[in-house]
């Protein structure tokens, strides 16, 4: 195949922009640079680790409807279990953000990783916020209508009713999971393959300006 | 000597060694232990939810000024706009009337949704001639029936009913009783919930009449500190942390000027926006960007690098 052929063809480039752009060590690597040796790198994994964890949890509390934690102290204990994987996944977004900005990890073409991971953080919000939604107690109900004139204002809550609890369900529970785990990979793969980027100061294009 | 490299390029410099795969168990098996300990510890909140049964129960006389206020076309969802209906125009960003070009998408007329539709199902021939004459008669007639008992009602204190000795409120006190009896035997919630489709799975209507009540929804609320000037939805029932995501969110409904503007909810919205996109595009601020070599805390972050090269 031409190379001008190849450049049209569909599976040709996707090959090209996924499998070929990366080794397999970039994927699963058993070596680091060795700058990358301080507690903060820590909070990334930390945070994908909360991630398995809430989708681990949910996948219990999926098991036996939306009602059953009220009544089971079983169902409970996992509902707990998900609240706080909640929290931790947080606290851990925020600390893995804000190191990554002190380390002003968007050099080198590293953009899209940034990007990502910003959208990564805003969908959690949206995730986080509807599983508030369908907590089917006093907490839910008031947060429905407080958050209804939020949406209302900006004309999404037309499309998005923070008072149906069913809409709720079926976006927390299938198609908000979905979109962050696309974009968590996405951004995972950007990190794999333009590798962790190195300390500033052994930037050689700072000293031009360019990034 | 220091080693200069291009961060675009792929890393040539020194390596340690390193398992991802090891990492990534570790860190789940570490965040698990932790969310397990933290449950078995603190537990999660879950205060019962509320119907229209427990407020009929519980403050019969909110709930009788409430549904009043329904039909005299006095109470938030009433006056709401879309995407409910057509009674204001909402909220406006400058000249972008956000909320109204959305349009009606979820039809209720708080009048008919919370009271004349379900009185007209419940098995009360007295309720359904008062139904029959408050839809006989004309909306200017309707309203200063209404509005004469809800004024009634307010110089009552805690009344459910009020004698009608001037023949001013038509068929509205027979209309708000009979539904004062229908919500206070739970028949209401299913009226409201099933009136679009059998199965309830939408809430969206006695969710509103209940957030239209003064006396009860709110009182709840404020007494678990749930209420917009005491950080509203990010805080947590009981004693529990709040919701850490919402924070900012939170923070702009108790400063100036979206404190005391009508229009806050566009501009909280707006600014949160408007800062998420900053966010996104700090690679491309020049001030912003510059901020990580200006204040040197990736000195600490890779304090050993650093020291190595020396």
């Amino acid at each position: 195949m031409s190379s001008s052929t190849a450049s049209k063809n569909w599976t040709a480039r996707l090959r090209k922009s996924t499998l070929e752009s990366m080794e397999p060590e970039d994927l699963l690597p058993d070596t680091q640079p060795a700058y990358v040796a301080s507690w903060i790198y820590v909070f990334g994994v930390l945070t994908i680790a909360a991630l398995v964890m809430l989708i681990a949890t949910g996948l219990v509390l999926t098991l036996e409807g939306p009602a059953w934690w009220h009544v089971s102290s079983v169902g409970h204990f996992w509902n707990s279990m998900h609240l706080w994987s909640v929290e931790l996944f947080f606290v851990f977004m925020v600390v893995h953000l804000w190191g990554k900005f002190w380390m002003a990890a968007w050099r080198g073409k590293r953009t899209a990783t940034w990007v990502t991971g910003v959208i990564a953080f805003m969908t959690s919000i949206v995730t986080a916020l509807t599983g508030y939604l369908i907590q089917t107690n006093f907490d839910s109900q008031w947060i429905a209508t407080e958050a209804k004139d939020g949406f209302n204002a900006m004309g999404i809550g037309a499309f998005f009713n923070t008072l149906n609890t069913g809409q709720a369900i079926l976006l927390h529970v299938a198609l908000l999971p979905l979109v962050v785990g696309v974009i968590v990979v996405w951004h995972i793969l950007l990190v794999r393959r333009k590798g962790v980027v190195p300390p500033i100061d052994n930037d050689a294009t700072i000293e031009g300006g360019a990034f | 000597m220091v080693m200069k490299v291009d961060p675009s390029k792929k890393w040539s410099g020194p390596v340690r060694s390193y398992d991802i795969i090891k990492e990534g168990v570790i860190a789940v098996v570490v965040v698990a232990l932790l969310a397990a300990g933290l449950s078995l510890f603190f537990s999660s909140p879950d205060e019962k939810a509320v119907t229209l049964k427990s407020w009929a129960n519980t403050n019969a006389p909110d709930f009788v000024q409430t549904a009043t206020g329904e039909l005299a076309g006095t109470t938030t969802s009433a006056g709401y706009g879309a995407p409910y209906n057509h009674a204001a125009k909402g909220p406006t960003l400058g000249p972008l009337k956000l909320q109204d070009w959305a349009g009606v998408r979820i039809p209720v007329d708080p009048a008919t949704s919370f009271v004349t539709e379900p009185l007209a199902i419940f098995n009360d021939p007295a309720a359904n001639d008062a139904v029959a004459a408050w839809n006989a008669a004309s909306a200017d007639q309707q309203g200063k029936w209404a509005n004469a008992y809800a004024e009634a009602l307010g110089k009552a204190t805690d009344a459910v009913s009020v004698s009608d000795t001037a023949n001013a409120f038509g068929p509205v006190p027979d209309m708000v009783s009979a539904l004062l009896v229908m919500a206070k035997t739970g028949a209401l919630d299913g009226a409201l919930t099933t009136s679009d489709t059998p199965l309830p799975t939408n809430f969206t209507k006695p969710l509103l009449f209940l957030a239209d009540s003064e006396g009860y929804f709110g009182e709840l609320a404020a007494a678990q500190h749930l209420g917009g000037d005491q950080w509203g939805v990010m805080n947590e029932t009981g004693s529990w942390p709040g919701q850490s995501w919402l924070w900012l969110f939170s923070l702009w409904y108790q400063v100036e000027p979206f404190k005391s503007s009508g229009n806050a909810d566009t501009l909280v919205m707006t600014l949160m926006g408007f800062l998420t996109l900053c966010l996104a595009l700090f690679p491309v601020f020049p001030f912003i960007r510059k901020l990580p070599y200006k204040i040197p805390i990736h000195r600490l972050i890779w304090k050993k690098w650093y020291a190595r090269k020396l």
